[in-house]
């Protein structure tokens, strides 16, 4: 089961060293992880987002809390995580009703067209990971050539959905 | 304001920490620091190796309570830490190491000497600091102290550039550190801790089950007053020893891999098991499924981390030890009836664990060869009353001690359980002979494991530290033959010591006094020479070459399945 971890840590160099060091240490893994500064320059967040038994994530949030550079840690259970995430696409494509096809498609999906160019076409989307995943199904028959995903960012909504 | 130099800054904060001895090893980087050393109090002690430097400074640890420190250079002083670091940062003893590193503009640029400290040793320590403001260095160095000694402690490592140790800056007034991130619970939970003491009061068969924690929280007599009062049988782990005394009735000795018979039958047999600052290593556990199958967990510990890692606890208490046992014993004492009862409700429990101790004590045979056992029997029983600080290095010579020498006092006892550091022992010793130079300091070794830090015989001759090495010669790598004896048909494969030096020679070429047994009749007057020489001995014991150490749980077993003699 995915579990979507937030951690406010000291904005100091080495931090993210000590965070993913911690991971690969005791064999946790990491399926994406942002990091970004805050509204308090001194402060950065982090999403990351993990795997594995209940246990392993108690151990997890439980070492993280350990590091002397960790402010917080919250788990953020899916009833109250607002989470999402964007995906850069690039498609080489010329014109014609290939074309029509995939600009229909990539609206249907909310996506913004950033670039279109006579040979190619860059693509933004943002969204919850399981919107995203389901364009890329739909997407990626018409030849996805280059891809940039920023993994997922979340914060704790007010109210449980 | 007047400026000073980083190196004054930071020994003078040193000084404000009560620093007294620094263990240390110079180099270009750190150069200028030790030209301001001799201008302070504090003493240094020039050890021959920098990994022999921390684990001295944490046998001063160890034996003192007091946080460690120990001073390298850049490059290989520093990487030489590494083992010292990783061996306190398992055993939680609390160190500040200082590592030169080259100037700031040189960092990255693999200049001479230049190594990632910071990075190597993130793993292995606490927390660690590269400087590379001299405004943040009087911080740093309070929040190093702050952090190893705090909480469950831990060695800190504190990289230091050469033009920050150089550079000028004002000396402040040195502030509580105040650090966003951490915050260690110390009090206990009381509703926890009365969940707990119900339990308890309850329990048909319980066992305390006590580790490194209590004595690293200075909680040994508030731990043998509780388990006094209720009755309760108390086994240590090897961390422990000294925790509990040892000729009490109600200690069951060591449990785990090499525990004692009953102590392992004892967890096996528990219905309410209760850890203190322990850590369920899987050396104690052995498979753990089968690892106190029937216990009611009861689990208290500084760190949140220890609880429910490896088992599940039904009733986890974070907290300082002194401070729960304290609060514990303030239960029993409000609710003396049920105190009472519980003392009195257990009688079957301590006398089914006085059949196990019948059925298979510890024991060996001494015929006309010297047993390993023997000479730990007989430094124990000779040394009574003089309250000596043993350490070991690795092996079975580190079990033999556990087992046959009586521990009744904490930390009296340095050895490095976590990481099992061959070579741990002579620095160690060291260090507590610095810090208690009229206590009798034994370092009880393997014949392999004291070439790995017998350059420090160098030191303690030069600073008359009247260690006394007793070698369990076995000419063999012994407990890795032991293995090889039970699990690999016997093929000793690289575990023969069979280029040893001359150990009566070699404390010569050092001008230690060297000593030799060889007959079972000599080890007494041997030992009794070697403890009334006023300066460092080097003791070799001719001992039976292929020994083992029994019980033995084979790794991976459930630890009621144990070879006996
Ligand atoms: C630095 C290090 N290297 C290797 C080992 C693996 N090891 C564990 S015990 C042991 C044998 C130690 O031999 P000795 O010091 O003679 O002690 P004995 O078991 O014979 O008493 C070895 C090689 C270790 N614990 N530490
Ligand atoms: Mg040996």
């Amino acid at each position: 089961m995915k579990h979507v971890i937030n951690v406010l840590v000291e904005n100091e160099f080495g931090v993210l060293s000590r965070i993913a060091s911690l991971f690969s240490g005791r064999g946790f893994n990491i399926e994406s992880l942002t990091v970004a500064e805050t509204e308090d320059s001194s402060v950065s967040s982090m999403t990351i987002v993990t795997e594995g038994a209940d246990h392993i994530i108690e151990q997890i949030t439980k070492q993280l809390n350990k590091l002397i550079n960790v402010i917080k840690v919250v788990e953020l259970s899916e009833a109250v995580q607002m989470a999402r995430e964007m995906v850069l696409l690039k498609f080489s494509i010329n014109g014609g009703p290939k074309r029509v096809e995939l600009l229909s498609l990539i609206e249907i999906y909310q996506g913004r067209v950033l670039e279109l160019g006579p040979r190619s076409l860059i693509v933004e989307m943002t969204g919850e990971r399981a919107k995203i995943e389901a364009a890329l199904e739909v997407l990626g028959p018409f030849g996805i050539k280059e891809m940039s995903r920023t993994g997922l960012v979340a914060l704790a909504r007010e109210c449980g959905k | 304001m007047r400026k000073l130099s980083g190196a004054q800054i930071l020994l003078e904060v040193l000084q404000e920490q009560g620093v007294e001895v620094i263990f240390g090893y110079p180099g270009g980087a750190v150069i200028n620091l030790y030209d301001h050393l001799p201008d302070y109090s504090c003493r240094h002690i020039l050890v021959r190796h920098e990994q022999a430097a921390v684990h001295a400074a944490d046998g001063y640890a160890r034996a003192t309570g007091k946080t460690g420190v120990a001073l390298v250079t850049s490059g290989p002083g520093a990487t030489n830490t590494v083992t010292g670091l990783a061996t306190a940062n398992m055993d939680s003893i609390p160190l500040v190491v200082f590592t030169g590193q080259v100037p700031t503009p040189l960092i990255g640029n693999d200049a001479f000497q230049e190594a990632d400290i910071v990075g190597i040793t993130r793993p292995c320590t606490k927390h660690n600091y590269l400087v590379k403001k001299i405004e943040d260095l009087e911080r740093i160095v309070n929040e190093a102290f702050h952090i190893a000694g705090s909480g469950r402690p831990g060695p800190v490592l504190i990289d230091l550039p050469k033009d920050i140790i150089a550079g000028q800056w004002v000396k402040k007034k040195s502030v509580q550190p105040l650090l966003k991130g951490y915050n260690p619970t110390y009090a206990g939970h009381a509703g926890q801790i009365q969940r707990a003491m119900q339990v308890l009061f309850k329990a048909r068969r319980p066992l305390f089950y006590v580790g490194g924690g209590v004595i690293l929280a200075n909680a040994a007599s508030e731990l043998t007053e509780l388990a006094c009062r209720l009755n309760m049988p108390v086994t240590t782990t090897l961390m422990g020893l000294g925790a509990f005394p040892e000729d009490d009735y109600l200690s069951l000795g060591m449990l785990g891999m090499h525990g004692t018979y009953r102590a392992n039958m004892a967890v096996t047999g528990s219905d309410v098991l209760v850890a203190f600052g322990a850590r369920f290593d899987d050396r104690v556990t052995g498979r753990i499924d089968k690892f106190a199958p029937d216990a009611k967990v009861i689990h208290v510990d500084i760190d949140p981390t220890s609880i429910s890692k490896n088992v599940t606890v039904d009733i986890p208490i974070v907290g300082d030890l002194s401070d729960v046992l304290r609060k514990m014993l303030a239960v029993v004492k409000s609710s003396p009836e049920a105190a009472e009862l519980c003392a009195a409700g257990h009688d079957e429990w301590l006398k089914k664990i006085a059949n196990w101790r019948d059925q298979h004590r510890l024991s060996y045979e001494q015929d006309d060869v010297i047993k390993p056992q023997f000479v730990v029997e007989k430094i124990s029983q000779l040394t009574r009353g003089q309250d000596p600080i043993i350490s070991t290095e690795v092996g079975q010579n580190q079990m033999w001690a556990a087992q046959f020498f009586t521990f009744t006092r904490p930390r009296t006892w340095l050895t490095s359980g976590g990481l099992g550091t061959m070579g741990y022992g002579l620095p160690a010793a060291m260090g507590a002979q610095v810090a208690f130079p009229g206590r009798l300091v034994i370092d009880i070794a393997g014949d392999g494991s004291i070439q790995m830090n017998s350059q420090e015989l160098a030191t303690v001759v030069q600073y008359n530290l009247p260690v006394k090495v007793i070698i369990l010669n076995n000419g063999y790598l012994g407990m890795v033959r032991q293995w090889q004896e039970l699990f690999f048909a016997k093929h000793y494969s690289s575990t023969q010591m069979n280029h040893a030096p001359d150990f009566v020679k070699l404390a010569e070429a050092y001008g230690a006094l060297g000593l030799r047994a060889r007959t079972p009749a000599e080890v007494e007057p041997v030992l009794l020479q070697a403890f009334s020489h006023p300066g460092p001995v080097v003791v070799d014991v001719v001992v039976a070459a292929e020994e083992n150490v029994y019980p033995m749980v084979p790794a991976g077993e459930a630890i009621s399945n144990m070879l006996l003699v």
